[in-house]
């Protein structure tokens, strides 16, 4: 047994060097050269820019909108919300006080918007990430009142832009509108 | 639920079916260390790497010396990560000029990544620098699942051999299995993470100027590369905290089901792999079907629960489903159905939030990993932790008609059971015994975000996860604590090596043995009667009994969740 263990600390220990710099380097590092030539754009993680230049968002990545005039993101766990660098979701069990004090104040806003009916859940519940870049169409078409009346438009004319706005299938994921690309066809929405 | 829901469950099933037999082919080739076409390529590494090790693939090793040669290879994989991890701080690779990490922390990630649980006590983001989430974890993410088929490939060849003293060179199982097929489907596989979104970088942090005015700061990395493996080597340990439910992840409905898939595409093979071992396909076939009961049993609960949503939000006037912890491109179904596939493989990534999923949706996953990870189940893991109940179920149904039982040509006899019972204790003793510690102790106390029984099934989730070397979490809990850290550091240990060790002696065992041909009196072992057989034992001697625990945790959450009884 004490022959078997030298025997094996060669071979361990030349493995763990060679598959640590066939795996934990050229892997990595073939498949970001590749990237980088073929991707560029999701590579380096499609970010979206302004007229300028200037970096404003991700196309993939959620960012926090509370403004009236546009659609406003999920609740987010993330930080203080849509933190970047701390992706979380709110980890509330279903019968979690916490929770129902949550979206309690949530659904009074919500209402107090005009929406009537039940609220779709996507627009008072944390996402998994609290990035979530999406929300349902059906999130959207509820804030169409608060948005036509902040920007002194038609409502048809903001709820025809969900329609078109909205993506995917109901098969694999669940139909979805990304929000930073909605808010931008509104700013650029003739008045 | 929806149509399309459950199509996507069917299609999802469909697609797995057919993919099958050509990677159960493939896998019986490196199995048999048949030439495959890439050894044209990749030929060279290997015998390279052979003679730099001094490695004689031809020279095979009996059960003792596999298990010490894989012991030692994983210990040293081990020592190796936690000294990357501890001198973050001081290596290359640092955008953001992250510290090494605490001695408890360490020793925790180092466990969990060789286990293959990747468990992760550490914020992704916020405490791993580029180089060791290369260098420190993606090589774990190969070598720990390359580990766990060489193990099934060691069981298999004890099914399959007669009187024979060796079960395979577990150097070249291992260095097989990453050359030739997890590295090259790992490069196909990251090329289309990245063309769908996922980012592969060495920048870190881009600073964002929001449409609001706002500053945001967004992490890069090389995600994809990891994202690859991650998956199909049933990893699940993410480069960011959120894991797959991270938009930088898996950004599409359709990298959603390709990360599902090849959650399950190496397990399913290795069923087919299994059959054609022993010299009949139909065996693996019977596993394969016992295996997708279970599954689809599971799935239909977690979907039908999670779409039910909850009843707390419902009286507040929020309509449908369950929304709390999950993304809105995935929705309910691609959600519950990536919670059972993870939790059904070893492979712990998680999509949307399993703590924060309906009481009974997320007991599901919390009893797919009771069970031992069995249906499907983890690279390899799963396949011997399957075998392993075969065992017992041949023992049962040999006991009712009082004949020494058989299985694929070999007489299972006492130290084979014994050391199968052996092997599945493991999984009761650990997971129940430390989650009993933690309940009453202050330290464990200390833990849960959520309180009332939700709290309990936190604490319940994670030694659960970690015996069973999943990964995901319940992830109120706070487990960065050297309590937690340490106690789930040998929780992982306990759960991958305590297995392995019987599961190895066995394969030794049955190597030796004569070929029993089948008889008249031979109990069949490849039709209805054999999986429903298999289904029952899974469910009897794997679940019962955890069935008190979950009446503390998830089911007691339930009751009080319908009747809206907040903690």
């Amino acid at each position: 047994m004490g022959n078997d263990l030298s025997t094996s600390l060669r071979p361990a220990i030349v493995l763990t060097i060679l598959f640590a710099i066939l795996l934990g380097i050229l892997y990595p590092l073939a498949m970001t050269g590749i990237g980088q030539a073929l991707f560029p754009f999701q590579a380096n993680g499609s970010l979206v820019r302004d007229a300028s230049g200037r970096v404003i968002g991700s196309a993939v990545v959620g960012q926090a909108f509370t403004s009236d005039r546009y659609f406003q993101t999920r609740p987010s766990a993330a930080g203080q919300g849509y933190d970047g660098l701390a992706s979380s979701g709110s980890n509330l069990g279903p019968a979690a006080q916490a929770l129902t004090d949550r979206v309690k104040p949530d659904v009074a806003k919500r209402q107090a918007e005009g929406i009537t009916g039940p609220l779709p859940a996507d627009l008072v519940t944390a996402s998994g990430s609290g990035l979530d870049p999406d929300l349902s169409p059906e999130a959207a078409l509820a804030q169409a009142p608060r948005i036509a009346a902040a920007r002194g438009l038609p409502i048809e004319r903001v709820r025809a832009l969900v329609n078109q706005r909205t993506e995917g299938g109901a098969v694999l994921g669940a139909p979805h509108v990304n929000v930073l690309a909605i808010n931008r066809a509104l700013e650029a929405l003739p008045r | 639920m929806t149509i399309q829901g459950w199509i996507l469950i069917l299609g999802f099933v469909g697609i797995l079916l057919a993919l099958t037999k050509p990677i159960g082919m493939w896998l019986f080739a490196l199995y048999e260390g048949r030439r495959t076409p890439l050894h044209l390529v990749l030929g060279p590494v290997e015998r390279g790497f052979y003679k730099l090790a001094g490695i004689d693939p031809t020279q095979e090793q009996g059960w003792r010396r596999y298990a010490l040669h894989m012991l030692v290879f994983n210990f040293v994989l081990m020592a190796f990560t936690y000294a990357v991890l501890r001198l973050q701080g001081t290596l290359p690779g640092n955008p953001q000029g992250l510290a090494g990490l605490s001695p408890h922390l360490a020793f925790n990630t180092a466990i969990s990544f060789t286990t293959n649980t990747n468990w992760q006590s550490y914020g992704g983001e916020s405490t791993m620098s580029n180089l060791s989430q290369m260098l420190g974890l993606t090589i774990h993410n190969f070598l720990s699942s390359a580990t766990g088929i060489a193990l099934a490939f060691a069981l298999f060849r004890g099914f399959a051999r007669r009187e024979a003293k060796a079960i395979g060179n577990f150097w070249a199982d291992c260095t097989r299995v990453t050359l030739y097929l997890l590295l090259p489907l790992c490069v196909v596989l990251a090329l289309f993470y990245i063309a769908s979104g996922v980012p592969q970088t060495l920048a870190g942090v881009i600073g964002i100027d929001t449409l609001e005015g706002a500053r945001q700061s967004i992490l890069l990395g090389p995600v994809a590369s990891q994202e690859a493996i991650k998956m199909l080597g049933t990893n699940g340990g993410g480069f960011f905290n959120a894991n797959s439910a991270h938009p930088f992840e898996n950004p599409t409905a359709l990298t959603n089901l390709v990360q599902m898939l090849s959650i399950f595409a190496i397990g399913v093979g290795l069923t087919w792999c299994f059959g054609k071992a022993v010299g009949n396909t139909r065996q693996g076939w019977a596993i394969l079907a016992a295996m997708m009961i279970l599954f689809l049993a599971g799935v239909t609960v977690a979907y039908w629960q999670e779409a039910a949503g909850n009843p707390v939000l419902h009286q507040l006037g929020v309509a449908g489903g369950n929304m709390e912890g999950k993304e809105a491109r995935f929705g309910i179904a691609a959600s519950a159905l990536f919670a059972v596939v993870t939790t059904a493989a070893s492979c712990g990534a998680v999509n949307a939030m399993h703590d924060s999923f309906t009481a009974l949706g997320g007991m599901i996953p919390l009893f797919n990993m009771q069970l031992g990870e069995v249906v499907i189940g983890g690279v390899g893991a799963g396949i011997y932790g399957f075998l392993l109940f075969a065992i017992l179920a041949v023992f049962v149904a040999g006991l009712m008609v009082g004949r020494t039982p058989e299985y694929v040509g070999k007489k299972i006899e006492a130290r084979e059971v014994k050391l199968a019972v052996l092997a599945i204790a493991v999984l009761p003793l650990m997971i129940l015994g430390l989650t009993a510690l933690s309940s009453v102790l202050e330290q464990g106390l200390a833990g849960p975000l959520n309180k009332g029984p939700h709290g309990f099934s936190e604490i319940l989730y994670a030694f659960t996860s970690a015996v069973a070397n999943n990964g995901s979490a319940f992830a109120g809990l706070t487990a960065n604590t050297p309590w937690y850290n340490g106690l789930l550091g040998v929780a992982m240990w306990v759960g991958r090596f305590f297995i392995i060790v019987p599961m190895l002696a066995i394969a030794g065992s049955l190597a030796a043995k004569k070929h029993t041909p089948e008889s008249a009196g031979s109990f069949p072992t490849t039709g209805g009667l054999w999986v429903g057989l298999l289904v029952g034992i899974v469910l009897i001697v794997g679940g019962l009994t955890f069935l008190p625990s979950l009446a503390l945790g998830p089911i007691a959450d339930h009751l009080a969740m319908i009747r809206g009884q907040l903690f």
